[in-house]
């Protein structure tokens, strides 16, 4: 069966040509500070499980070491120039994007396949993480269409992968990180903490309150760890559990479903749900670090309102 | 008082953020505060990071999909994906951010989430698309409104999956409602959660998607309709690509089938 450490290996084997890259790159001011970081990187993917807790606990201090102190930075590898480039896409036409499309259309064809084919039967694929792995599947096929179709350097996807890398550069491991800091929060019982503040709050008797609490508490919270999943269980146990489902016997699906969601809109405007909200920035290559964000709130607090009105409601 | 201690890490985190320190430094000195102000030795604490970032390093696999992306950039995916849309007469930064939101909302509903993202399409296709169009509406990008629309376009990614795959009666987050509320002997069915995530969803799509018209209107009064008309890099290039795109689409009519 292909499961997730399959694809821990593909990801591996590439950090760790990109540290070999990196280190080769005569050119790249930082390259052996590069080299270190893809390089543990690589390690983490390869030989994670083998490390133990404190073994991994090293390898992320190492790891936050060499970015907190500026010992990763951006390499130029060779490639194509602006011009060229316009002259390849005229020439190439729009046959360039059949590549592009070999993975979205192979997640989303095997996912379909798996889930209502005969094909599900044969356990080819870890169940929990199909898309995931059809997504490694569609990239490889990618890159192997594309080599035989343009015939590149050999060493071109990878060297073109470093410079996409370097583009993101640290911002690549602060998801991670945060979910690792949101496991600390729950050892530590910062959610109770939170939770209890929020519950003390509401004045007796007050409904409205009480759901205003806990749609912006779910947001607000939500914005402090980086994610909804860590914020739920929290809001849930402090008001909307005993208060809005016990003590006004509001509707639990609504509850649920609308709070996670409002939860999510507190997602959409803090720096700690650095997945959606950073590596972007990073990925477009923005200039302002926080444009994601700035782009988001609009968005984000005229839902969250329609979220607490939802919920007063539709609940009750 | 010493019950609230484990909150310092928050108040790190906040004020990091607002410095700009490295966030991984920040996140780092938060996480020891805030286990050490719990009372928890401080090997404990670095157990507990280490464990929780091995166990979570599957956010980071989805970079696997940078090789195809930079090696079909260096082919010129980008200034395709522009062509294209120069290509489309009506097209607009905000109405094809529009139908991606739409498309990404639909697929996070049926529980395709990691068909599309920020790595697999944004970068390569969706920004490219949305400064093309805006390209063509103004006759020419500034920096800034550059910015502007990169930002929207991965600001269109992220609602339109939050508020899509709720729909989804598999996903993780309505698995967790339902686990959590199991806990206090509260039964729910999955399809309940998921018929409950709808309004927000048509909510969440009028709202980003007002705001994306609001954008073409925005683009439209932020600079006269072409402006420095010669000379200018951007301009010359949209309309450089606007014939090529004609003719290499005639190509594709006369010899794809």
């Amino acid at each position: 069966m292909i499961t997730l450490t399959w694809l821990y290996i593909l990801g591996g084997a590439m950090f760790a040509a990109f540290a070999i890259l990196s280190a080769a790159d005569r050119t790249h001011a930082k390259r052996l500070g590069n080299a270190a970081f893809w390089g543990l990187i690589a390690l983490s993917f390869l030989a994670g499980d083998h490390l133990g807790d404190l073994g991994n606990g090293m390898l992320v201090l190492c790891l936050v070491g060499l970015a907190g102190f500026g010992l990763v930075g951006r390499g130029d590898p060779e490639t194509t120039s602006v011009k060229e480039r316009e002259a390849l896409s005229a020439r190439l036409g729009n046959r360039l994007f059949l590549p592009a499309l070999i993975i979205p259309v192979t997640a989303l064809l095997g996912t379909i396949a798996y889930n209502y084919t005969p094909f599900g039967q044969s356990g080819l694929f870890d169940p929990k993480w199909v898309t995931l792995i059809l997504l490694g599947i569609g990239a490889l096929s990618a890159v192997a269409v594309t080599m035989l179709w343009l015939h590149p350097p050999v060493l071109a996807p990878l060297q073109e992968g470093r410079r996409l890398m370097d583009s993101v550069g640290w911002a690549a491991l602060l998801p991670q990180m945060l979910a690792s800091l949101g496991a600390v929060f729950a050892l530590a019982g910062v959610g109770d903490i939170i939770g209890g503040l929020a519950g003390a709050v509401i004045p007796e008797g007050n409904r409205f309150v009480a759901v205003a609490v806990y749609a912006l508490g779910m947001a607000g919270f939500t914005m402090i760890m980086g994610n909804a999943f860590a914020a739920f269980p929290v809001m849930a146990a402090a008001i909307g559990v005993p208060l809005l489902i016990q003590a006004y016997h509001g509707d639990a699906a609504v509850i649920g479903a609308i709070g996670m969601l409002a939860g999510f809109c507190g997602t959409l405007m803090t720096p700690m749900a650095a997945n959606f909200n950073i590596v972007p920035a990073a990925l477009l290559e923005l200039k302002d670090r926080n444009g994601v964000i700035k782009a988001q709130i609009g968005t984000a607090l005229p839902l969250l309102l329609c979220n607490l009105l939802l919920i007063y409601f539709l609940a009750f | 008082m010493s019950a609230y201690l484990p909150l310092l890490g928050i108040a790190i985190v906040v004020i990091g953020f607002l410095l700009k320190f490295n966030p991984l430094l920040v996140v780092t000195v938060a996480a020891f505060v805030t286990g050490i102000a719990a009372g928890f030795d401080p090997l404990a604490v670095l157990a507990a990071l280490g464990k929780s970032f091995n166990d979570n390093r599957f956010v980071t696999i989805v970079y696997i999909v940078l090789p195809v992306i930079g090696l079909l950039e260096r082919f010129g995916l980008q200034q395709r994906a522009r062509a294209l849309i120069a290509g489309f007469k009506g097209a607009t930064a905000g109405r094809l951010l529009l139908a991606y939101l739409l498309m990404r909302q639909a697929m996070s509903a049926l529980g395709l989430t990691s068909v599309a993202g920020h790595a697999q399409t944004v970068r390569p296709l969706v920004a490219p698309m949305g400064e093309a169009a805006a390209e063509t509406q103004l006759g020419g990008l500034d920096e800034d409104t550059r910015e502007t629309v990169k930002s929207y376009a991965a600001a269109t990614d992220n609602v339109g999956l939050f508020f899509g795959e709720d729909i989804f009666i598999a996903i993780g987050s309505i698995l967790l409602i339902k686990g959590t509320f199991e806990t206090y002997g509260i039964e729910i069915a999955p399809l309940h959660l998921s018929l409950w995530a709808i309004p927000t969803a048509v909510l969440a799509f009028l709202i980003h998607g007002a705001r994306l018209l609001l954008l073409d209107r925005r683009l439209a009064h932020s600079s006269p309709r072409h402006p420095r008309e010669s000379g200018d890099p951007a301009s010359s290039y949209g309309s450089v690509m606007k014939k090529r795109d004609s003719r290499v689409r005639g190509n594709d009519e006369g010899g794809g089938s």
